[in-house]
């Protein structure tokens, strides 16, 4: 038996059956953020988090991004890790109202066979990058395990890691896949709401709350070296979805303190059938930078990822905030890389440099851009 | 009247007291025990090796009050994982007491514990069914190993045993106190009453204390300063203790692009 994260997630009320989370907020007062940022940054505590994103706490956003800039600098160095998102298949049996890939989405689908996919990886490895994020809708007929094994034995010597970002596995399956050199997973919890949650995923496998939340347990039981969290930002108030992230990664530190968590902003964009004005729960840039600050004056060690959804202005100034990894010259529809007219898309890119130019602009921050940061020869051999 | 603001928990069995004694080196067992009371311990560590274990009436055993406290047996003098296990299973067949306190000190000058032999041992006790308190260097790494094979807490050592130093291995035991999914107990090298106070502030669930009192001009006196300062520690703990400050440095301001005003904050 695992560890599980569900029962402190109902014993905190995080899961959305409560408001008095907001409430605590709202009674932030200024001399609790100047008495937070008093103390030294970095360690984690619900009480300390909770005052940080609170409203309160965002008039103080430029004290928050001066302490996660030097705190940042201290564990990270001057360095921001690039790495590029690989899409699968826009095939899936979910119905999730806010994806472009949506079961319900009446679009051409696309799935990419082992060989294409190695194809589209070659182009992606000519462009310098050296950590590829394989991204798949629930396909679970045809991206499956196997699939995915004999696609990580191609690919493993042309990339120094490999990372998924797919339908939930059981964990056994999550074993084999490490066996076979993907070494992490991304694995967003969308909304820790459970009411929010159901509303959004009407069908399919990924309907189900709770199983939702075993997830990243059960790949941290597996060994996996990197697992990233994320909720997607616009579904629920996202200070409420801010602390149940922060225990969640909070709780896989400590009792799987093997893997390195993430955290990951995904900020819902329009998509196709999608308008974002549906959406109650909208951040502005300043909540966005609220979010990333806290965390990272919560989590020293944690790293911060950002992609290509947020437009370039935006990513550039997030370099000096805490951020440590972005994607860079993304396309987020299979076969994206190799295809002259783009089929459909998971959501849109904004930031469409191509990958030399977000480098060229990492660099003229004063930082350096990470392409490898790990080594196939640590994965676990045979498979 | 207890001034315990929570209850230390360990192995599901529940203790108001957060300082553990321990029972060598007093002048005499009556004064020993005078302190033990005195310093209101629930639990007292005793060495295999100084008693008679199946005697009752042995001169140390018979002083305790076995009503008030937990006796725990530890294996002092083993100096490897074979010697400790022999040990405690003899124990154990003795007095049918379940609760050990594993040592390992090949070297009987610094007692410093061997992580390998602690490890190997506490990997058999548990499986055994021993209720395993580990005795080990401030080592976050072999403490988060112990966790994972079942020991009920992980007891690192402040400094050498013995020597009163206090924290010299502050910073390794804040990494184990903030990795630890069981009690830490800060172990060995705790002289004085600022010394426990200063392990509890930092977190510590809680502290052994024995040369500290039991050398002392008035051991009794000196049982009672400890008590009052990891009674103190801990409040000081749980009102959430502020550290030294953070000094601002001026730099180019990072969050201009955001601009002057503020969205509405619909959220």
């Amino acid at each position: 038996m695992n560890p599980s994260f569900l029962p402190i997630l109902e014993d905190l009320r995080l899961d959305g059956t409560d408001g008095r989370w907001a409430d605590r907020m709202a009674d932030v007062t200024p001399q609790d953020v100047e008495g937070a940022l008093a103390r030294p940054p970095g360690r984690y505590s619900f009480d300390r988090l909770l005052i940080l994103v609170s409203p309160a706490a965002q008039a103080y956003l430029e004290a928050m991004a001066q302490q996660s800039h030097r705190l940042t600098i201290q564990r990270f160095g001057k360095t921001i890790s690039l790495f590029a998102p690989l899409y699968l298949s826009s095939h899936c049996c979910n119905i999730c109202t806010y994806c472009g890939f949506s079961s319900e989405s009446k679009t051409e689908r696309k799935r990419l066979s082992v060989d294409e996919a190695v194809a589209e990886a070659d182009i992606v490895a000519a462009e310098g990058f050296s950590d590829l994020l394989l991204v798949s809708s629930e396909d679970r007929h045809a991206v499956n395990t196997p699939y995915l094994v004999e696609l990580a034995h191609r690919l493993r010597d042309r990339f120094s890691s490999l990372s998924i970002e797919i339908q939930q596995l059981r964990q056994e399956e999550y074993a084999r896949l490490f066996a076979a050199g993907i070494e992490g997973v991304t694995f967003y919890q969308e909304s820790y709401d459970r009411v929010v949650y159901g509303q959004y995923h009407l069908a399919g496998p990924k309907a189900d709350y709770d199983r939702r939340v075993r997830g990243p347990e059960e790949i941290a039981a597996t060994g996996m070296r990197r697992i990233g969290l994320g909720v997607l930002l616009g579904l629920a108030n996202w200070r409420e979805e801010t602390l149940a992230l922060a225990e969640h990664g909070a709780f896989l530190m400590k009792h799987f303190c093997r893997s390195q968590i993430s955290f990951s902003f995904p900020r819902l964009r329009p998509a196709q059938d999608v308008e974002s004005q549906q959406f109650q729960h909208l951040l502005g840039d300043r909540d966005l930078v609220q979010m990333i600050l806290a965390l990272r004056l919560c989590f020293a060690d944690a790293g911060l990822v950002m992609s290509t959804r947020e437009p370039a202005a935006f990513r550039d100034a997030l370099v000096k905030l805490g951020v440590t990894k972005m994607s860079a010259g993304s396309k987020t529809n299979p076969g994206g890389y190799g295809e002259e007219t783009p089929s459909l898309e998971q959501f849109s890119v904004d930031d469409q440099r191509s990958a030399g130019e977000v480098a060229a602009m990492i660099r003229s921050q004063g930082f350096e851009s990470v392409w490898k940061d790990w080594d196939a020869a640590f994965a676990a051999a045979g498979g | 009247m207890s001034v315990w603001i929570d209850k230390l928990v360990v192995a599901g069995r529940e203790f108001e007291s957060r300082l553990i004694v321990g029972t060598g080196k007093f002048a005499s067992n009556q004064l020993m025990a005078e302190a033990i009371r005195a310093s209101c311990a629930e639990i007292v560590t005793v060495a295999l090796r100084r008693v008679d274990i199946e005697n009752d009436q042995d001169d140390m055993l018979r002083v305790i009050d076995r009503d008030s406290t937990l006796l725990l047996p530890n294996t002092s003098g083993a100096r490897d994982a074979e010697e400790a296990i022999r040990l405690a299973r003899l124990a154990r067949a003795a007095t049918g007491i379940e609760w050990l306190k594993l040592e390992v000190t090949p070297n009987p000058y610094h007692l410093l514990p061997d992580p390998i032999e602690t490890l190997r041992a506490a990997e058999v006790l548990v499986k055994e069914g021993f209720v395993v308190l580990p005795y080990i260097n401030a080592d976050p790494v072999l403490a988060r190993r112990l966790e994972e094979c079942g020991a009920a807490t992980v007891m690192p050592l402040a400094s050498p045993i013995g020597s009163n130093q206090g924290l010299k291995t502050r910073d390794a035991i804040g990494i184990i106190i903030e990795q630890s999914t069981v009690p830490v107990v800060v172990d060995a090298g705790l002289g004085l009453p600022s010394h426990a106070a200063d392990a509890m502030e930092m977190g510590a669930d809680a502290v052994l204390v024995n040369t500290g009192i039991a050398t002392a001009e008035d051991p009794v006196g000196m049982a009672v300063a400890f008590k009052l300062a990891v009674e103190a520690g801990r409040r000081g703990f749980c009102a959430g203790a502020q550290g030294p400050g953070q000094n601002a440095a001026a730099s180019s301001p990072l969050t201009g692009f955001l601009g002057e005003t503020s969205p509405a904050d619909t959220n």
